[in-house]
């Protein structure tokens, strides 16, 4: 019976059964059309990944510390 | 009374749980509604770079070129493709004092596909890196879906690498590592002129870790310099942790100024934070981009790091490789790219000419220049002098975009 209720839940809640008591969810508040300043290539955090990759080689080899260097980082395969 | 309060606190549990409920069945709901609404994401850019790269410091010169070519077949994939190089000369302090050069060059090559579904972006990718004494491979996995109207990114990536350790003058040494590499990144547009970052990434390493060619020095009194070397040992196991924060913001004038912070723990008792800033600026009448750098790191090194055993064979595992040691490092960046302009350009095509350089200086709390023995110095064991040096390292290179 439990099992049965809660398969249930979901299909209620689709149906707007919790509406008025649903937090306010925030609308994406950068529009498409306002977004020019971040299409500059200098706003890119890293706009030559060639060049970045061989930085975060250079930081890996000469420091301990590794790893979260955003999408130009991976590892070097080096010892 | 009891049963009275006792069914309003049930009553007030299953609300709290209806609303909890409510709001992430809600949150589901509208990813959904954003995820299949909002426009699709895009392939990386297509472009060939070439690049020369040179290290220079601490008696050390690494250099060598780097190709990276990046092609869209259809409109779904994009294959990307990458050789390079490091040659190797010079010895660093390490070989000079032990007198054990370990490797001449390194060549690395790296395939890489990525596959575009709407707002889902699923990457493989290879790796071969092979040097005399070392090979190794690392395939990976990667996937980023857009969501919130395209301002957020969720990004995920797993490497497993092998690696094969050898020894030259050796032919019986040969010994194995593997390293896991997980990592979970959310990019996130804040406001019109702001973009922030939160990386994370774990890393398991099993095997063979330490170089087969460095050592440690003990104090031996019998040694007329008072000390002798022994070789490392390591554990087999290294596991660590770092999270990075970084965020771009776009200056009320064309320019953009760009912080990074990082903090990374392992279980070698190494623990390190850096913090960079940088400032681009591009002068647009004269076609040029330029960049300036500031980079600070700091770190504590392994539990197991000395300068100077008290005795032969002193802990279970050793070591002495100053990236190990307690230090620090700033790095200063300029660099300046040029667009080339539309009659020069080749193929007429977006061309680019870069150059940049960082001078990096390096200082050591923890790990002493024993050098200075040969150079005929009188310093007791363990008395000499803390050991620093600076590198230069640039990076000039030409891009085109197709």
């Amino acid at each position: 019976m439990t099992k049965r209720a809660l398969l249930l839940l979901p299909a209620l809640l689709l149906l707007g059964g919790c509406e008025s008591m649903m937090p306010k969810m925030p609308e994406p508040w950068v529009k498409p059309y306002e977004r020019h300043y971040l299409a500059d290539p200098i706003m890119s955090f890293e706009r030559d990944p060639v060049a970045a990759g061989f930085m975060n080689h250079v930081y890996e080899a000469r420091e301990s510390a590794r790893g979260a260097e955003g999408g130009s980082g991976g590892g070097c395969g080096c010892n | 009374m009891a049963l009275k309060v006792g069914r309003e606190a049930a009553v007030a549990v299953t609300k709290k749980f209806r609303e909890s409920y409510c709001a992430l069945a809600k949150f589901l709901l509208c990813s959904v509604f954003l995820a299949s609404t909002a426009q699709a994401a895009v392939l990386p850019e297509e472009r060939f770079d070439t690049l020369y790269h040179s290290y220079s410091g601490g008696g050390v010169t690494i250099d060598g070129p780097s190709i990276l070519v990046r092609k869209n077949v259809g409109n779904n994939v994009s294959l990307s493709a990458n050789y390079y190089v490091d040659m190797i000369s010079g010895a660093s302090i390490d070989v000079r004092t032990t007198a054990s050069r370990y490797t001449e060059e390194r060549d690395e090559f790296s395939v890489g596909a990525d596959y575009l579904v709407e707002k889902t972006t699923m990457s493989l990718s290879y790796t071969n890196s092979s040097e005399n004494d070392y090979q190794a491979e690392t395939v990976g996995f990667g996937i980023s879906q857009d969501f919130f109207g395209d301002l957020s990114t969720l990004s995920m990536r797993a490497t497993f690498g092998s690696d094969d350790v050898m020894r030259n003058g050796d032919d019986e040494f040969l010994e194995h590592a593997e390293h896991r590499r997980y990592s979970l990144g959310w990019t996130q547009i804040l406001t019109t002129k702001l973009i922030a970052e939160l990386s994370v990434e774990t890393v398991a390493d099993e095997g063979f870790l330490n170089n087969p060619y460095r050592s440690v020095r003990y104090l031996d009194p019998s040694s007329a310099l008072g000390f002798s070397y022994q070789a490392e040992l390591y554990p087999t196991t290294r596991n660590s942790d770092a999270v990075a924060l970084r965020a771009k913001y776009r200056l009320p004038y064309r320019a953009a100024i760009k912080t990074e912070y990082r903090h990374y723990v392992d279980s070698w008792g190494i623990t390190a934070d850096n913090l960079e800033f940088r400032y681009t600026h591009p002068l647009e009448s004269e076609n040029l981009i330029l960049e300036g750098k500031l980079r600070f790191y700091k770190q504590k090194g392994a539990d197991f790091y000395s300068d100077l055993f008290p005795y032969v064979d002193a802990t279970n595992f050793r070591a002495r490789d100053k990236e190990l040691s307690d230090y620090s490092d700033i790095a200063i960046g300029i660099g300046v790219t040029y667009l080339v302009p539309d009659r020069w350009a080749l193929f007429d095509r977006k061309n680019t000419l870069n150059l940049y350089w960082d001078y990096m200086m390096f200082d050591y709390e923890n790990f002493n220049n024993v050098e200075v023995h040969s150079g005929g110095g009188d310093y007791l064991p363990g008395e000499e002098p803390a050991y620093n040096f600076n590198a230069h390292v640039v990076r000039a290179y030409w891009s085109m975009w197709f």
